[in-house]
């Protein structure tokens, strides 16, 4: 008898990227402005962080555990979750705040609806909103890096601010959307990574940009001021909750732009982007089914 | 000698495909003639379309180019002895994949003696070469092995204008194209100038991929001396870039048009054939030899010393790769064919068979573990057809069958590019495989 061969389908070689790698170039990309919040913030952003980061995994793992699923915190999903949901919290939220929003996160965005490729609304920023909503007190409470008072972001109040200072992120704000400059590096990794496509954070971007400057509003404090940079580049271009075409991506990025600056200009918020994100997440499977194209040498068939 | 440019043939683009890790390994290797094997089994089916039926039985004295199995209908190939013996029997086995068919068992006296009754083949009218394929043997490359001779009998009311050889070779490892372009020079470029003439076609293409300048050389060193006023045979580069060799994109590349669903070369003006086929059907009209033997790759992760080797068609693998020097020990797979698009055989009792190519011996790595699609939508960027193989998989586990339909899996050329890229590392082709077949059974 000779030896038994292993015999599968083609093809016989892979690529070596997985989604673990993927959700790992993430974290990284996102690390420099967590770090950078860090600092800025001082211990008590750190706490934030790591509760967040932990409770995220525990979650996933106890919800695998109780339902007896196989173990996917190894994919690191539940790691990138965690670090983006208390990148959007204030310093100081308080830690349990901080806590259940990354149970909400993955036990009921992400877990409840299948897991991992099938929620439809970004976990980290739904949760986030979700706190908002529920303890709209303690959610709103920022700080001055500079002399810790209590004090608004810029783009809710009105004293004046520099561009140097907008764009490097000393003002207050969320413990990672403050430096422009980190996140938009973050993104440059991940495009050179092929992670993620310019397309929506370009789109997103140039639109509130864009309206801004018809409405004529402060363009550096509205590009540079709030969570534009943190959502557009690692919230908008989540794979799972956005369109995966080139013209859908488009038609997002800028759906959450115009979404974005109507709310920031009309509604009674300071800040539009994760509502705005959430919008469009909503509509990305009708985004995707609209923006399907032809396959290869079908036009010809409807030619003849 | 500085070459005219307008031998080369611009290039159109196609959506999709990727760069893969070419491993071109034998690329210098010099075709290496195997010694005769003691006993062949050859298969009677090593086409698609009717078995050839055996005209020989046990006891019969053959030679090397003897007709053993008449072509069993028009969508059919005969089959030659590849050694000069006796048969040794005619009867079905299990050999190859799992399945039973019929094969004949040649023992082999060693001396290769030629069939002393071949004599070349005369060519007087367009259908006369089509003729030649025919009694040459010919099949495609690839998996379905596609009688050559049906290609070259385009209905009457198509005009065919462009010739297209195909010797992109875009599979890792495989380079016997290449050594045909470098070792049969002649052959090849008389080939095409031959078929040029006889079917009259007006532009002949030769794609080769751009990590062979040699072969890149060679062949526009050859258009040039043989060069006319119009340029009619054209060199041209081809990136390399996995699929770059399949049939619709090497035809787009050439000519800009795009081959529908189901549709065959011929019906957009072209016909595409393979360099070595090409090279083996001109030895066959100038000498009468028939496909009897292949040039052959063998390669892979277990292999240590790969090689270029001429093969007696139905030949063992397990002489092959013992004649290469493989540890079975080493080896988990055995591939006919490249990594992308190659058929696993299930024992190494298999027989190598016209459509080969090449006999890749692989050793697994640790397989990266699998998970949900994260739809990253890389499937669908590479894709070389605009298919979308996530929502495919999405329609056939949830059994949508309205969505399945409208997703045009009759499009796909099971390329392997989707499977290959997929993070999550989801079994696309396969998946596009069973949704093509959900939908035939269905449409049934
Ligand atoms: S490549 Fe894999 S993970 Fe990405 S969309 Fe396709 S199936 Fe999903
Ligand atoms: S195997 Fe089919 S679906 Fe996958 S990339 Fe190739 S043509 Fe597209």
């Amino acid at each position: 008898m000779s030896k038994l061969l292993k015999v599968t389908s083609s093809p016989h070689i892979r690529h070596e990227d997985s989604t673990r790698g993927i959700m790992l170039d993430v974290i990284i990309a996102l690390l420099p402005a967590a770090i950078y919040g860090c600092i800025l913030f001082g211990l008590r952003a750190a706490i934030i962080l790591v509760v967040t980061v932990a409770t995220a995994v525990a979650s996933e793992a106890i919800w695998n555990l109780a339902l007896k699923k196989p173990q996917t915190i190894g994919d690191c999903s539940a790691i990138l979750t965690g670090l983006l949901l208390g990148m959007n919290l204030s310093s100081q939220t308080p830690v349990w705040i901080a806590a259940i929003g990354s149970v909400v996160a993955i036990i009921v965005v992400k877990q409840m609806f299948g897991g991992l490729g099938f929620n439809f609304a970004n976990p980290a920023m739904t949760a986030r909103i979700v706190l908002l909503v529920s303890f709209a007190g303690q959610m709103s409470n920022y700080v001055s890096p500079i002399d810790a008072v209590t004090t608004a972001t810029p783009l809710a109040n009105n004293t004046p601010i520099t561009l140097k200072e907008l764009f490097f992120g000393m003002h207050s704000g969320a413990i990672g959307e403050t430096s422009s400059f980190l996140l938009i590096i973050g993104g440059l990794y991940l495009m050179l990574r092929r992670v993620i496509k310019p397309i929506i954070p370009v789109a997103f971007i140039g639109t509130v940009a864009i309206a801004t400057l018809i409405a004529g509003g402060d363009l550096k404090l509205a590009i540079f001021g709030g969570g534009l940079m943190l959502g557009a580049i690692f919230m908008a271009t989540d794979y799972v909750t956005t369109p995966t075409t080139d013209l859908g991506k488009l038609v997002f990025g800028i759906g959450c732009g115009l979404i974005t600056f109507v709310i920031r200009q009309f509604g009674a918020l300071p800040e539009g982007v994760s509502y705005a994100i959430l919008l469009m997440n909503i509509l990305t499977p009708h985004i995707n089914r609209l923006t399907l194209s032809k396959p290869f040498g079908a036009k010809e068939v409807a030619k003849s | 000698m500085k070459l005219p440019e307008s031998i080369l043939r611009p290039v159109k683009l196609i959506r999709g495909g990727m760069h893969l890790d070419h491993q071109k390994n034998t690329a210098e290797c010099e075709t290496v003639i195997m010694p005769t094997p003691s006993t062949v089994y050859i298969p009677l089916s090593q086409h698609i379309g009717a078995p050839a039926n055996p005209i020989v039985k046990k006891g019969d004295n053959v030679f090397v180019g003897t007709l053993i199995g008449e072509a069993g209908g028009f969508v059919s190939a005969p089959v030659h002895s590849s050694v000069s013996g006796t048969v040794a029997d005619v009867k079905d086995l299990t050999i190859g994949n799992g399945t039973l068919q019929k094969y004949i068992i040649i023992e082999s006296d060693g001396k290769m003696e030629k069939d002393p009754e071949l004599k070349p083949f005369e060519i007087k009218s367009f259908s006369d070469l089509a003729e030649a394929a025919k009694q040459c043997g010919l099949v495609g490359l690839g998996g379905a092995g596609f009688p050559t001779h049906v290609k070259l009998s385009p209905s009457k009311d198509v005009e065919i204008d462009t010739l297209i050889i195909n010797a992109a070779e875009c599979e890792p490892y495989i380079t016997s194209d290449y050594r045909e372009c470098v070792e049969g020079l002649k052959d090849v470029i008389e080939g095409v100038y031959l078929i040029k003439e006889k079917l009259g076609i007006k532009k002949v293409v030769i794609g080769v991929e751009s990590n062979k300048p040699r072969a890149i050389e060679l062949l526009m060193q050859v258009a040039a001396d043989h060069r006319d006023a119009d340029d009619s045979v054209k060199i041209m580069k081809l990136p390399s870039k996995y699929p770059q060799g399949a049939e619709k994109v090497i035809i787009y590349s050439a000519t800009g048009r795009k081959l529908p669903a189901g549709k065959l070369p011929s019906d957009v003006g072209c016909i595409v054939m393979n360099v070595t086929s090409v090279a083996t059907l001109y030895r066959f009209i100038t000498t009468g030899m028939p496909l009897v033997s292949k040039r052959i790759t063998v390669d892979g992760t277990a292999v240590s010393e790969p090689k270029n080797l001429l093969v007696p068609i139905g030949t063992p693998i397990k002489e092959i790769l013992d004649f290469v020097g493989v540890d079975m020990e080493n080896v988990d797979r055995v591939l006919m064919g490249g990594p992308m698009m190659g058929n696993p055989v299930v024992s190494c009792e298999s027989v190598l068979e016209k459509r080969n190519n090449a006999i890749l011996a692989m050793r697994d790595k640790k397989p990266q573990p699998q998970t949900a699609c994260i739809r990253c939508g890389r499937c669908a960027d590479t894709c070389p057809m605009s298919l979308y193989p996530a929502m495919v998989e999405t329609a056939l586990r949830t059994g949508n069958k309205e969505s399945l339909n409208s997703l045009n899996t009759n499009y796909c050329m099971e390329c392997g590019c989707c499977s290959y890229v997929c993070p999550a590392k989801r079994p696309l082709t396969q998946v596009m495989r069973t949704a093509k077949a959900e939908i035939r059974r269905q449409s049934k």
